[in-house]
């Protein structure tokens, strides 16, 4: 009897249909190849950015090309590059050397956690350099190669590497589990260094990399433009509070400079937080000024390489300088205060031409600045209110129930993790905290920090986004929840998509747009509208004229 | 005793089953985290598919309550439609059910119980019908939220710009 076609119903076995797998395939890490699932990568670096920043091998490619037009001494390059950095960085060449694979930080990743890619394991994640440490660095592996743990260093391992460490926030908190102290953090970084010699970086880094290089931020905004911006927002704040406020530019002897990221002058809801500043400053009197030259607080070196950090960073000491101030004020961000906290001393320090920061308003020495120079808003504002410098009312976000995301490097960098929370109780009746392993020490990132927070990856960034997006969901359920106030520019941007997604409507707010709303303005007409230019119900009721009829307190 | 009745009494092993089937098409590593953690923050991925496919079989054994089915299923296929699967994939775990039942039921599945089979199982296609609008629903939501968020990136400058504009007209 001949075969019976696809057609004809005989062809098909019950027995053969019954067998079928779901499972992925069962191979070892090692021989698990890269799987480049659009919606997971970020479009590489335009070439015209590398060559502006004098980066190597610049050149139009794709992630999708197969040939990536690596130089033809690539491996040679890596090899070289990994030999340079494990002498430098101590840390690093430890990191290496003393992981007992315990499994402490397996689960401990947003991206592990959202995603279930077992090389989003931490441990899986530095095991894709460490495999070639052990390779090509140690007695061990030289010899017995994968049996060591050791790998050939191949053009695959190198577009392994590309995808895996661009699914890594650097939010460390896979190294708050680690017994060792492992900083998977770092290891990212130098991965990402040793793409950067091969000329392998993403746009949505590179491009504001050398944006701020040429204009002294990472969206490229030049003097005029920012002089716009400002102006801008004085007009908004106007029509809202009836006051105007002063927009001190490139003052020289201002005691104080004031450094933002630039998410907050051009992306919504960041713009908002801005005002919220201009606002408080020109409540409390500040003698202060913005820079066109350090008009920039973020700095995407830190998802680049060390030489780039301090190249970025490098202009915010010398506008202080330059300027004459006696201490730096810095906006709500998140990783630039990983690098002004740990990294801005060492690679441009001292600033002997500073003063220790002392607040004008209560006469507080910010100690724990003392070498840095450095203030961060959080806390001055905190202090502000601790010493009644400010008048508020926090009835004024009643129509607000707010929870707060620690972001990541404030937190678990820097430990600011009482100040943001001070802040809100004083300008919010309603405050409700995320459950206790989602937030301080503990928090989720947004799953878009580090240089991820582009669109092309989006499938990425919402499996990165999920525990986070899970915690706020949990008390948008349980208390009402509306609002998600953060510290960090990336967050407001980030977050606002993550809400989107896995717990809408809650929307995200800067902590100073909270501020904002609670001031009581001396001079301010009665305030109908917020910073959004929104009008808020009861705020309305409280300005009309008497006999009014009284109505709901929600926006 | 009916189809239904058999398949109340298996309920738990039935359950058990699905969940560790549907755990199956994630890599080992994974599906060990998914079903050993229970703290709901810790792994949100597990809890929704414990609590998704609960909510699911019991549709599918009493009352067939479309916004109950389809919370249950959008809990699972929320996630599954932004994780490393394709759309066949990121549904199949549904297909699963019905082999489960199958094995499940094992000699009480005579050729008497065909109707009452075949009955329960266009619920499950009912279910998978179901599961295809949920997850394109959850991918068009993917590609909106992509679009709002460029919109965002530059909306400072437009809504700059549209002023300028009008006070050039005025």
């Amino acid at each position: 009897m001949a075969e019976a076609k696809f057609d004809e119903m005989d062809h098909y076995k019950q027995a053969e249909l019954m067998k079928f797998d779901f499972r992925p395939p069962p191979t070892g890490w090692m021989d698990t190849p890269t799987d480049f699932r659009p919606g997971s990568w970020i479009y590489p670096g335009k070439a015209k950015h590398l060559e502006y920043l004098d980066l190597p091998n610049p050149r139009e490619w794709a992630v999708t090309d197969e040939d990536w037009q690596l130089p033809k001494n690539w491996k040679e390059i890596v090899l070289e590059g990994m030999r340079e950095r494990l002498s430098r960085y101590r840390t690093f060449k430890i990191f290496m050397d003393i992981c007992v694979r315990c499994g402490a930080c397996a689960d401990k990743c947003h991206f592990f956690i959202g995603g279930g890619d077992p090389k989003n394991m931490p441990v899986m994640r530095a095991e894709l350099l460490r495999s070639i440490y052990r390779k090509d660095f140690t007695a061990l592996g030289k010899v017995f190669g994968k049996l060591a743990g050791g790998r050939e260093l191949t053009v695959d391992v190198i577009k392994e590497w590309f995808y895996y460490f661009f699914q890594c926030t650097e939010c460390r908190r896979c190294s708050v589990f680690c017994p060792y102290g492992i900083d998977t953090a770092e290891i990212t970084i130098i991965g990402r260094e040793l793409l950067g010699l091969l000329g392998l970086y993403v746009n949505w880094v590179i491009e504001p990399v050398a944006n701020c290089f040429r204009t002294g931020n990472h969206l490229g905004i030049q003097p005029h433009g920012l002089k716009d911006t400002l102006e801008f927002f004085a007009e908004d704040i106007e029509d809202s509070t009836g006051i105007k406020v002063d927009i001190p530019l490139n003052k020289k002897g201002a005691e104080v400079l004031f450094v933002t990221p630039s998410g907050d002058f051009l992306a919504d809801p960041g713009t908002y937080t801005c005002m919220g500043y201009m606002a408080l400053f020109h409540e409390i009197g500040l003698d202060y000024t913005w820079s066109t030259y350090a008009s920039e607080g973020g700095n995407f070196g830190l998802f680049t390489s060390h030489e780039t950090i301090k190249r970025l960073n490098a202009k915010i000491y010398a506008e202080a300088k330059r300027l004459g101030v006696k201490w730096i004020l810095g906006g709500e961000c998140g990783h630039m205060w990983r690098v002004l906290n740990q990294y801005m001393d060492t690679m441009n320090g001292p600033p002997d031409f500073l003063e220790v920061p002392k607040s004008p308003l209560t006469g507080t020495v910010f100690d724990n600045a003392r070498s840095t120079k450095m203030v961060h808003i959080m806390e001055f504002t905190a202090d502000l209110i601790r010493h009644g410098k400010l008048k508020l009312d926090p009835s004024r976000n009643d129509h607000i129930k707010v929870t707060f995301h620690d972001s990541c490097n404030p937190a678990r960098a820097m430990g600011i993790l009482e100040e943001p929370r001070y802040v809100l109780k004083n300008v919010c009746n309603n405050f409700y905290e995320m459950p206790p392993n989602t937030i301080r020490e503990q928090t989720f990132c947004c799953g878009g920090g580090a240089g991820l927070g582009t669109d092309e990856n989006m499938e990425m960034r919402l499996r990165g986004g999920l525990p986070r997006g899970n915690a706020v969901r949990y008390v948008q359920d349980k208390f009402g929840v509306n609002e998600l106030a953060c510290m960090c520019a990336i967050d407001r941007a980030t977050l606002t998509t993550v809400c989107d997604y896995w717990a809408p409507p809650v929307r995200v707010t800067g902590i100073h747009e909270l501020v904002s709303n609670a001031l009581q303005m001396k001079g301010a007409k009665d305030r109908e509208v917020n910073f959004r230019l929104e009008e808020i119900e009861h705020w309305k009721q409280k300005a009309a004229p008497a006999g009014r009829k009284e109505g709901s307190s929600d926006v | 005793m009916t189809l239904k009745d058999l398949l109340h009494s298996s309920r738990a092993a039935i359950l058990k089953r699905w969940f560790e089937k549907t755990l199956e098409t994630y890599a080992p590593d994974a599906s060990a985290f998914f079903d050993g953690q229970k703290d709901r923050f810790a792994n949100p991925v597990g809890k929704a598919l414990r609590t998704g496919t609960r909510v699911m079989l019991d549709c599918l054994l009493g009352e067939m309550d479309a916004e109950k089915i389809c919370a249950g299923l959008e809990e699972i296929v929320k996630i599954r439609s932004i994780q490393d699967f394709t759309p066949a994939q990121a549904v199949s775990f549904i297909f699963s059910l019905r082999q489960i039942i199958r094995e499940e039921l094992g000699q009480e599945l005579d050729s008497s119980r065909l109707t009452e089979l075949a009955e329960f199982e266009t619920r499950i296609d009912q279910l998978a019908l179901f599961a295809f609008d949920i997850y394109v629903k959850c991918r068009e939501r993917l590609y909106e939220i992509r679009v709002d968020e460029v919109k965002r990136s530059v909306s400072g400058l437009m809504r700059r710009l549209n002023r300028e504009e009008e006070k050039a007209q005025s």
